[in-house]
């Protein structure tokens, strides 16, 4: 399927994925003002919109709806046509006696390797990893990961009511084989080898909900992130709290522990700045009694670390003060790689917010759009 | 055999637009693949990987609802495709 959509120039763009379509925010030179531009797939159910760093005009957009199976759209000029993968990510076929085993949603995206052009993957539900080897035209099941042994006991198919999530694909600059991924429910889980053998990789974790906490994997990270000019250092917004982990150390340290007691350390994301592994971004919801998982007493928040978690600081000026009830999801916040970055979110109520120089002044740019599932902005 | 096969609205974007196409196959599953060499990736959205039926899709071989892809088309030489949604 080829479609073709008004022409966008990636530099500087917003890409966001919702439940409804996908849209794009445009801003001026100034970085004053957004241009809304869609919807695009109207109708379609969008998680993840990806630019492609090694190759600028290049993106992927997992996407369905909701008659229809998955599939992933790739465009090669910016976002102006979008062509439909002549493979999507499918699991094989299962052999007599397993379990049959069925891609319901393509949820993440991730660009491959910088030594691998054309290098993607991709994470879904039930939990399978994916590779493209020619720019997500055709996908293959990782076998190391999907056919694991362990693989029934790391991701039992579901777990939570809508299925597990495998998202947050991690590649290291310095190592094309050197992996992460994470499974929400699951845990965080590393490869050495390309894919052909993992180990989880979550010792220090908490996993409040288990009946033994103290479990080698079953936890439930919600977003992990790699610095980009640092990989030993990543960062992981947990169900149950904040943490860093410095590799080789095999121990993830909870620094969600200094945030304040009355905000706690639940949320779906966790942002970096490109510049300064020290530097991240987070943005707490309510995890209390029944899990409401929306703004802390409706009154949103980002909390900032500039010394690798030892102390947050609350960034609010801007977002609304009082009874803003809204949930920011895993993929829906991101930061753009200027030298003083701008935070962007996009809020289940169809908002989309900026916050400029690093989240200091927040205001919208966006709103009445679907429930957004993504905000990604382009290299 | 020659049959016809009505296209529900989320897939016309396969089929050029169109409400009605014909295809080939005595069985569901050649019908399928006949439109699947004709709109390619078609199949994949109404068919998972294990050749099951997706959960928001219908089919009926004339009047009668499929249930496993081997089925014969039968008589009216007609697939309906369907599409079942709920919610908002």
């Amino acid at each position: 399927m080829r479609r073709q959509m008004e022409s966008l120039r990636m530099a500087d763009t917003v890409w966001i994925g919702t439940r409804k379509g996908a849209f794009a925010l445009r801003p001026d030179a100034r970085r004053r003002t957004y241009r809304l531009i869609g919807p695009q797939f109207l109708g379609h159910i969008i998680h993840h919109i990806v630019a492609d760093p090694r190759d600028p005009k290049s993106l992927l957009m997992a996407a369905k709806t909701g008659h229809l199976g998955p599939t992933v759209f790739r465009s090669t000029d910016r976002g102006r046509i979008w062509v439909e993968a002549t493979q999507p990510p499918a699991f094989r076929k299962a052999a007599d006696g397993e379990t049959p085993k069925a891609v319901t949603r393509v949820f993440w995206l991730t660009p491959g390797h910088p030594s691998e052009p054309g290098c993607w993957y991709a994470g879904t539900s039930p939990a399978g990893l994916f590779r493209s080897d020619d720019g997500g035209a055709r996908w293959e099941p990782v076998a190391g990961f999907n056919d694991h042994p362990m693989h029934p006991k790391w991701a039992p198919s579901l777990a939570t009511p809508d299925g597990e999530l495998l998202h947050s694909i991690l590649v290291d600059p310095r190592d094309r084989l050197h992996q992460y991924l994470a499974i929400s429910i699951g845990g965080v889980f590393e490869s050495t080898d390309g894919g052909r053998d993992w180990a989880p990789l979550n010792e220090g974790v908490a996993a409040d909900f288990m009946p033994d906490p103290n479990v080698p994997f079953g936890h439930d990270p919600h977003c992990v992130v790699m610095h980009p000019l640092h990989p030993d250092r990543l960062y992981q917004q947990n169900h149950c709290g904040i943490y860093r982990i410095d590799r080789p150390s095999r121990r993830w340290v909870r620094i969600g522990e200094a945030m304040p007691k009355s905000i706690g350390d639940v949320g779906f994301p966790v942002v970096l700045d490109a510049a300064d592994p020290d530097v991240a971004w987070v943005l707490p919801m309510d995890g209390t009694k029944v899990w409401p998982r929306t703004s802390i007493r409706g009154r949103p928040a980002v909390y900032a670390t500039r010394n690798s978690g030892r102390s947050w600081r609350r960034l609010d000026r801007g977002l609304p003060p009082a009874n803003a009830w809204f949930t920011v999801l895993r993929q829906a916040m991101c930061a753009d790689r200027r030298s003083s970055p701008s935070l962007y979110f996009g809020t289940t109520a169809g908002e989309v917010w900026v916050g400029t120089n690093g989240g200091a002044n927040w205001r919208r740019v966006a709103q009445h759009l679907p429930e957004i599932y993504s905000v990604t902005v382009a290299a | 055999m020659a049959c016809t096969v009505r296209i529900a609205s989320p897939l016309r974007s396969y089929t050029g637009g169109a409400a009605t196409v014909p295809a080939e196959g005595a069985t569901v599953a050649e019908v399928l693949a006949d439109l699947e060499r004709r709109y390619a990736g078609m199949r994949f959205r109404m068919i998972d990987e294990q050749d099951r039926i997706r959960p928001h899709i219908r089919l009926f071989a004339g009047s009668r609802e499929v249930r496993v892809l081997g089925e014969a088309i039968g008589r009216e030489n007609v697939l309906h495709v369907i599409c079942a949604l709920s919610g908002g």
